[in-house]
């Protein structure tokens, strides 16, 4: 089906069902108890969740496949925000033309980037595509301020020309009218489950952009990207320029970039420089190597693990930390809680870095090594029949 | 009538002379060895025809077009393959994919991005990377990843791939060098049918004399970054220069 | 003219800067050959070394003055730095005034430390991984560092001030003949000067006169026959780190007084110094320092209003566009050997 064998249809209709039911998924808890806390299935986390998925997918496609370690792919997700937010104010709210310049808009910049720096390859690369982040970061802070409204971001005024929208249409981003803020509730059994168009929206848009990155993995050009990582000199001794696959393969990844950004905008219409650092790159690095590089899921994994701990991890601040551990002696729980309070609320990025290091020190294939690990253990297979298909 | 022609070739690393005033012409159709001495060149001469190295003076000429000045994967298009001392496959990647890369690069040129494309509807393709495997003898392998082979299957891989790519000429660094007896004997088989069977030239660099004596029409003595003599097996066998660029002896 | 020869004072102390930590990374590129992208988080400890022995200083007895009370009228709580007690009021006073230069004393063997517990217990183990995965581990412990310091220190800056001699400003103009006040330029950005000046000379030093150095450098021009020599590189490579980890460190505990520590100050440094090694050339430590020196220079002519007026912005971008620029006609960097990093 869509062109995908058996095993692969299945995979995409299991993506699509989890996604599907990710507002139950993500709210295991009932309300009122006291695990509620971790119930993630608000609409913003949720949509977020797809949203850098997105971005992790595209950018998987660069380092999974090809090797070339990206630190600069924060300026397209930024450049895609901005994009859509200047659809918004002189076009229209209708969140379609919006996403479609930010793809547009991120992949013309991704070529000039890539153009530039696959030049050079390694460790030059990386610190190019940085040198290349950081610069578009300031530019945006400075000489571009007319286009970004620099610290301020830019944002939606009252007085936009919007001039495709009638009058009286909606203030808000929306699908042909529909604003993406409405959310419908559905109480069952004391759970409460928020379905909000937005998250939707991204969801679908999510699962298409799932469903092209499973069909590039599956492709001969997928192959050439891997073979690019696997051996650059026998391609070139093969009659094959390494340059346009690598070049391909950052454009690719730099519009699911712009693709998230806009979904960013789309989500919530303000648009800052603060997206384009450096360090928003590092985070994706993060979480697609925490997922797994160079598998189909291992990013998207990566991405919904570190945005349902972030959001987590903050919430449990010292007040929640001593309400936990409150049946402890009272010495003891007072260093237990400031213990804990070191990992917890503002402490999350400490966690994350540890997080990061374990996983690069000890799995460097990211979660979907470790399952594949557990999962091996348990049917007690052995792990050395080699994978062909990148992993799932 | 020759396919390729090396006139004055010169290349130095600093002060030393890696190439000095090479003249090489190697005829259609048949199997050239270079021996020499370690440090005669060889191995810079190569790197030269395939253009990993831009040499100081003179020209190359294969089938009548310069090589000089274009990039690796232009110089193989043109039709020349070449496989490595150590063998150069992608590792990461199964033996069936190793050899389809080959298999699409003869069919598309350089660059197209099939990233929509489904790899089982490249019938031709995959038709013609199984040809490739049962030639190789290697088909009952098409599913194992390339890097857990031993090093003479390796080789046959690299080998059937450059053949995958139907090349006019192709050029083979030291095959056997750290080979057992029976697999360099099977080599010698695989390479004697290649140059019998298909219509294609071969050049091979070689320490091991039995090798060369076993599978070269000519052969090219270097020493010192120049050829010393060019003659056919049976007069290099008992050649004074030779004997004494190899052994130091003087000649009588 | 005034103006030029203010500027280029002005770039001497953040090109000192750049120069050092450009210095350490291009040591342990050079000998471990590791990418490590945690050399700004040392620089961020050292110039924390400088903060805490500050406020270690300042820790205080109280007593209360019976004789005096405060504006609400309670007996006025008098806090005295326990130093002040020991040493009495005058060398105390000089020991908290000078605590910045004290800081050193204290910095140098905490950020030895720092380099050998960081060196055997995490980056040996990735000499055989690639460079993508010693720039992600680097990156991550680079993440751990900075929000420990944060949690530690909390996210505002800490003034931490030069010692009162070296307040004021020399007026250089005054000197070279040009207006009074029209370059004048703080004493302690001459001493940074100064310092870095000292630390590099004494680095290229120790590599090219003592034994230990040359060994060094053989093994970074080629460190397997240097290992078949039967000399145990490994040892000197980790104690090579702790000298990379420590000038870091210096070049941070001195950097304070200039700019106020701060818990990104590290990132921040970070990505300038990787472009300052990247011009300069991987693995070369001349290379590094002009290029260090260069581009602060660069960049503080860039900020000249007569150079922004043509080119808005130009500031803000001048060293990551030289870089770009320098990495793609000479790959090599200004200084550097062909082929270093290239896969």
């Amino acid at each position: 089906m869509l062109g995908l064998n058996k095993r692969d249809t299945s995979f995409l209709i299991i993506v699509i069902l989890l996604t599907m039911f990710t507002p139950f998924l993500m709210q295991p808890f009932s309300e009122g108890s006291a695990m509620a806390q971790f119930n993630g299935g608000y609409p913003d986390l949720m949509a977020k969740v797809a949203i850098f998925g997105i971005f992790a997918m595209g950018f998987n496609i660069l380092f999974g496949l090809t090797g070339y370690l990206s630190f600069g792919h924060a300026a397209f997700l930024g450049v895609g925000s901005y994009s859509a937010v200047w659809m918004f104010k002189l076009l229209t709210l209708n969140v379609f033309p919006a996403i479609i310049l930010s793809v547009i808009v991120a992949g013309l910049f991704s070529l000039l980037i890539g153009y530039i720096s696959l030049r050079r390859s390694g460790i030059y690369f990386s610190i190019l595509t940085l040198a290349m982040a950081e610069m578009s970061y300031r530019l945006a802070y400075s000489v571009f301020t007319p286009l970004t409204n620099g610290e301020t971001g830019l944002q939606l005024r009252p007085g936009d020309p919007r001039i495709l929208d009638a009058a009286d249409a909606s203030r808000y981003p929306n699908l042909f009218g529909l604003e993406l803020s409405t959310s419908y509730k559905l109480e069952v059994l004391n759970h409460v489950f928020t379905f909000n168009v937005g998250f939707y929206f991204c969801a679908v848009i999510a699962i298409i952009a799932f469903y092209l990155t499973l069909r590039i993995f599956r492709s001969p050009f997928g192959m050439m990207l891997r073979a690019v990582k696997s051996n650059q000199n026998r391609m070139s001794f093969t009659g094959l320029n390494p340059r346009p696959y690598t070049l391909a393969a950052f454009v690719i990844s730099g519009m699911y970039a712009g693709l998230a950004g806009g979904l960013l905008a789309v989500m919530d219409p303000l648009a800052g420089a603060e997206r384009m650092q450096w360090t928003v790159g590092g985070e994706v690095v993060i979480m697609t190597i925490l997922g797994g590089a160079g598998t189909l899921l291992g990013p998207v994994l990566g991405a919904g693990a570190i945005k349902y701990l972030e959001n987590i991890f903050s919430k449990i601040n010292e007040t929640v930390l001593h309400s936990w551990f409150s049946f402890m002696p009272d010495g003891m729980e007072d260093v237990v809680v400031s213990f804990f309070a070191f990992f917890t609320g503002k402490g999350w990025a400490l966690t994350l870095g540890l997080m990061f290091m374990l996983v690069v020190t000890f799995l460097p294939g990211g979660l979907v090594e470790g399952g594949q690990r557990i999962w091996n253990k348990i049917r007690r297979k052995k792990p050395d029949t080699p994978n062909n298909n990148p992993a799932e | 009538m020759s396919i390729l022609e090396v006139e004055n070739i010169g290349k130095r690393f600093g002060g030393l002379k890696a190439l000095d005033n090479v003249n090489l012409s190697i005829k259609e159709g048949t199997v050239h060895a270079l021996i020499g001495p370690n440090g005669a060149g060889k191995s810079t001469l190569l790197n030269v025809l395939v253009g990993k190295l831009v040499p100081d003076t003179g020209s190359v000429m294969f089938d009548g077009q310069s090589v000089l000045g274009r990039a690796p994967h232009e110089i193989n298009q043109m039709g020349i393959s070449r496989v490595f001392q150590t063998p150069e496959i992608f590792g990461d990647l199964s033996v069936m994919e190793n050899m389809m890369i080959p298999c699409f690069a003869k069919r598309d040129g350089s660059f197209r991005m099939h990233a929509l494309e489904r790899m089982m509807d490249e019938k031709q393709i995959v038709a013609s990377a199984e040809e490739m495997l049962v030639e190789m003898n290697m088909i009952d392998k098409r599913e194992m990843h390339a890097a857990a082979m031993s090093r003479g299957d390796k080789r046959r891989l690299e080998i059937g791939m450059c053949l995958a790519q139907q090349p006019r000429l192709l050029l083979l660094d030291e095959p056997t060098a750290g080979m057992a007896r029976a697999d360099t004997n099977n080599t010698i088989d695989l390479l004697r049918q290649i140059s019998e069977e298909r219509d294609i030239t071969i050049v091979i660099i070689e320490h091991d004399m039995h090798v060369v004596f076993s599978l070269a029409q000519r052969i090219t003595v270097l020493a010192q970054g120049t050829p010393l003599v060019e003659d056919t097996p049976d007069n290099i066998k008992g050649h004074p220069k030779v004997r004494e660029a190899y052994l130091g002896e003087t000649a009588v | 003219m005034d103006v030029i020869i203010l500027q280029l004072l002005n770039g001497l102390d953040k090109g000192s800067a750049y120069a050092l930590i450009a210095l350490g990374l291009t040591l342990i590129f050079g000998t471990l050959g590791v990418v490590n992208f945690a050399h700004g988080a040392l620089f961020m400890i050292g110039a924390f070394c400088a903060v805490t022995l500050q406020k270690v200083l300042n820790i205080s007895s109280e007593a209360i003055d019976p004789t005096k009370t405060d504006f609400l009228g309670n007996p006025l709580v008098v806090k005295t730095p326990y130093v002040v007690n020991w040493f009495g009021p005058e060398t105390g006073a000089l020991i908290i005034d000078w605590s910045v230069p004290l800081a050193l004393l204290v910095a140098v063997p905490i950020m030895i430390l720092v380099g050998f517990i960081m060196e055997r217990g995490l980056i040996k183990h990735f000499y055989h991984r690639p460079h993508a995965d010693q720039i992600l581990v680097t990156f991550g412990l680079a993440i751990v560092m900075q929000e420990l310091i944060k949690q530690g220190f909390g996210a505002n800056a800490i003034p931490t001030g030069a010692p009162d001699a070296f307040k004021g400003s020399y007026d250089f103009g005054n000197l070279l003949g040009f207006d009074p006040n029209v370059i004048i330029y703080p004493y302690w950005r001459m001493i940074y000067f100064a310092f870095s000046a000292i630390v590099i000379g004494a680095v290229f030093a120790f590599l090219r006169f003592t034994t230990f150095g040359m060994v060094v450098r053989a093994g970074m021009a080629d460190r397997e026959t240097v290992g078949l020599l039967g000399i145990n590189i490994d040892k000197r490579f980790t104690i090579m780190f702790g000298i990379a980890a420590a000038v870091a460190g210096i070049a941070g505990v001195m950097y304070a007084p200039i700019n106020s520590p701060n818990y990104h100050m590290g990132m921040d440094f970070l990505v300038l110094s990787f472009v300052v090694v990247v011009v300069g050339g991987m693995g070369s430590l001349p290379g590094a320092v002009l290029a260090g020196f260069m581009l602060g220079i660069l960049e503080s002519f860039a900020s000249m209003n007569e150079v922004k007026n043509i080119f808005p912005g130009i500031d803000q971008i001048i060293i990551y566009l030289t870089a770009i620029i320098i990495l793609l006609v000479r790959p090599r960097g200004l200084m550097g050997k062909r082929g270093v990093m290239e896969d």
